[in-house]
């Protein structure tokens, strides 16, 4: 029973929400619009905004020795978490059923040190926001929500896979539909709102003929 | 709700644009814009953090502008924003932070940090949180026209003083001129030997210039304070100077902010392009060096090296030019370790120099450029900001660093000008 409501209405509510609330937060940072920039430019705004976005991936060098544990932690992190979910053969398998396309999944041992990796980068991330005055000052019950239910899904992933348990499956699938509902209200939003942040910046800075 | 609080949440909310939502939406509270602050390397405190200084616009678009925020809000769960915050933020963001940028840079969903405290600036100035020496420097600049308080007698005094030292006569109010110049109150008092090396460097270069007794202050305090309307009335001072002269183009002088301020800001103060175009010195200086205009004899063999002023370079583009130039006199010339876009400011920037309360933390900080300067230890600095020069003098002497000597770039070209080859 529990069962067919996750791989049925509760995942039909969980998608629902998670598209229009990502597209309600995209679209609702347009309702109060930017004034017009009548300075004279420099440099082209939009190669701004497109290099920014490239740029940033990267961290500055000047700021390396500082933050090695951010790089480090969150190169494993978030790569790892995009290896698991575009790579993880069961993954590929449910988006080709629901999509059609298919693509090579990634073989078991390398889901393994995947998941091993990013759950180390996210822990560490985790014990940084914990421990670090700066991220400890700044951190809000969103933080810590947004990452304990991706530690969550995550752990639940994994258990599913390693396990091959219909009822574990059943619990990842569920714990994915939390987080698809909780995504858009929350700072998880960062995922798609990182490009228009980036592309005003860069736009700005360009126009400037500065690198962002 | 007090007034207080009223008056700082409209100027907040008339703040809000795309860019604001969009940064909200984004910061991911990592904290990396703290390792790129000065204020946060040299004291440790992490309120210094570039973000948590942005701490009021947040609760404003967190309880005005987003789901949980407004039903949270409705229900009373949440902390709203209080007439205390905005007191309690007034030293972070006049005190603690010099608007220059450097965190924007790092910010790795890239959030321009700078942009939104500027805009809480709005918000506290409003509200009349603002730091007594910069709000006294705003009445100056608005009642006086220099935020120093030097008038036209003064400038004309400076004036008779370099013409006598240069032989030269430096222009005052010639109609069609090509280029009207601008200065920095700070300029005239502390360094006006610029305004003979400017009256030197044109005579030779053939370039046709003159100063406005109406207006001649290339700062603006409005920006440094944070009110906007102020910030438009004196930027109409220089277009009407300008207008008035019917010059095509603008100088400004050296001075980081008052470039920023005039090249790039100014016209969205007064919501129409400027009828005039704007230069740096500098960038004017390299454009007539391109040109073969500006010629050069004899060096200067000191290890220089260049502080870049933050307004100038990170939020102006002015980087290869001051470096070409110097290439011209300065052989020896050596780089500091992390300069251009990611240079440490001089720690005085955004008004910072004129909030006396903030003198002692403003030296405090002044660590990150005397371990920048203790890297290479150059013989001479050179810039190309006369309140960055004051900065430097201050924390040179702070630091008992007697052994660098400072420059002005325009000084320094000037110096070793070819005067026959204009």
């Amino acid at each position: 029973m529990f069962a067919q409501l996750v791989d049925g209405i509760f995942w039909d509510i969980a998608l629902w929400v998670f598209g229009i609330g990502v597209l309600w937060g995209i679209l609702s940072i347009f309702r109060v619009r930017n004034k017009p920039d009548y300075s004279e430019p420099r440099g082209s705004g939009t190669a701004g905004a497109v290099g920014a976005n490239l740029r940033r991936f990267l961290p500055r060098t000047e700021l390396v020795s500082r933050t090695r544990l951010h790089i480090v932690a969150g190169y494993l992190f978030h790569l790892g978490l995009f290896a698991l979910l575009f790579f993880a053969a069961p993954h590929v398998l449910f988006f080709e059923a629901q999509t059609g396309l298919g693509w090579t999944p990634m073989p078991y041992w390398a889901f393994i040190i995947t998941a091993q990796l990013s759950f180390l980068g996210l822990m560490l991330l985790w014990i940084h926001r914990v421990m670090h005055p700066v991220t400890r000052l700044l951190s809000d019950l969103d933080d810590h929500l947004a990452a304990i239910l991706t530690f969550i899904v995550m752990l639940t992933g994994c258990m599913a896979l390693i396990g091959e348990f219909e009822g574990l499956r059943v619990l990842h699938r569920f714990t994915v539909e939390l987080l698809m509902v909780y995504f858009p209200f929350s700072r998880l939003m960062h995922a798609f709102m990182f490009i228009p942040s980036r592309a005003f910046t860069g736009a700005w800075f360009g126009r400037r003929g500065v690198k962002a | 709700m007090s007034d207080k609080l009223t008056l700082g949440m409209e100027a907040m909310r008339a703040q809000m644009d795309t860019r604001v939502m969009s940064y909200m939406s984004s910061c991911v509270h990592c904290g990396i814009c703290a390792e790129a602050c000065l204020f946060y390397t040299e004291t440790g405190d992490a309120r210094y953090t570039p973000i948590y200084k942005v701490e009021p616009l947040r609760k404003l678009w967190r309880q005005e502008y987003t789901f949980w925020g407004k039903l949270a809000a409705s229900m009373g769960l949440s902390k709203k924003l209080t007439e205390e915050d905005l007191a309690n933020w007034e030293e972070l963001v006049y005190d603690g932070c010099t608007m220059c940028s450097r965190c924007s840079m790092v910010c790795p969903v890239g959030i321009d940090i700078a942009y939104m405290i500027r805009k809480v600036k709005e918000g506290l100035a409003a509200a009349g949180f603002s730091p007594e020496g910069l709000v006294e420097a705003g009445k100056r600049a608005v009642e006086i026209g220099s935020p120093m308080g030097v008038t036209l007698k003064t400038l004309d005094a400076t004036i008779r003083v370099q013409e006598k030292e240069t032989g030269l006569k430096i222009p005052m109010d010639v109609e069609g001129a090509d280029y009207l110049c601008l200065f920095s109150s700070g300029e005239i008092a502390g360094f006006p030997e610029f305004i003979g090396s400017l009256a030197k460097i044109f005579r030779a270069t053939g370039v046709s210039w003159t100063i406005s007794s109406e207006y001649f202050e290339a700062t603006n305090t409005g920006v440094q304070l944070g009110n906007s309307k102020m910030a438009a009335t004196l930027v109409e001072r220089v277009v009407s100077a300008a207008e008035k002269l019917k010059v095509k183009n603008v100088i400004s002088p050296e001075c980081g902010h008052a470039y920023t301020t005039i090249r790039w800001d100014a016209p969205n103060f007064i919501g129409r392009p400027l009828p005039f175009r704007v230069v740096h010195i500098i960038e004017l200086l390299d454009e007539l060096r391109r040109d073969g205009r500006l010629k050069t004899e004899g060096v200067n063999t000191d290890r220089l090296s260049y502080h870049d002023p933050c307004n100038a370079a990170r939020r102006g583009g002015v980087i290869k030019q001051p470096r070409d130039l110097l290439a011209m006199v300065a052989p020896n010339f050596t780089e500091l370790p992390e300069t251009g876009d990611m240079n440490w400011c001089c720690g005085g920037g955004g008004g910072v120099s004129s909030n006396e309360r903030a003198d002692p933390l403003r030296l405090k900080v002044f660590d990150a450029k005397k371990r920048q300067l203790d890297a290479i230890r150059p013989e001479g600095l050179v810039t190309a900001c006369s309140n960055c020069r004051h900065m430097l003098e201050d924390g040179l002497e702070e630091n008992e660093m007697h052994d660098i000597e400072l420059l002005g770039i325009t000084e320094l070209i000037a110096d070793h000008l070819v005067e026959e080859s204009g």
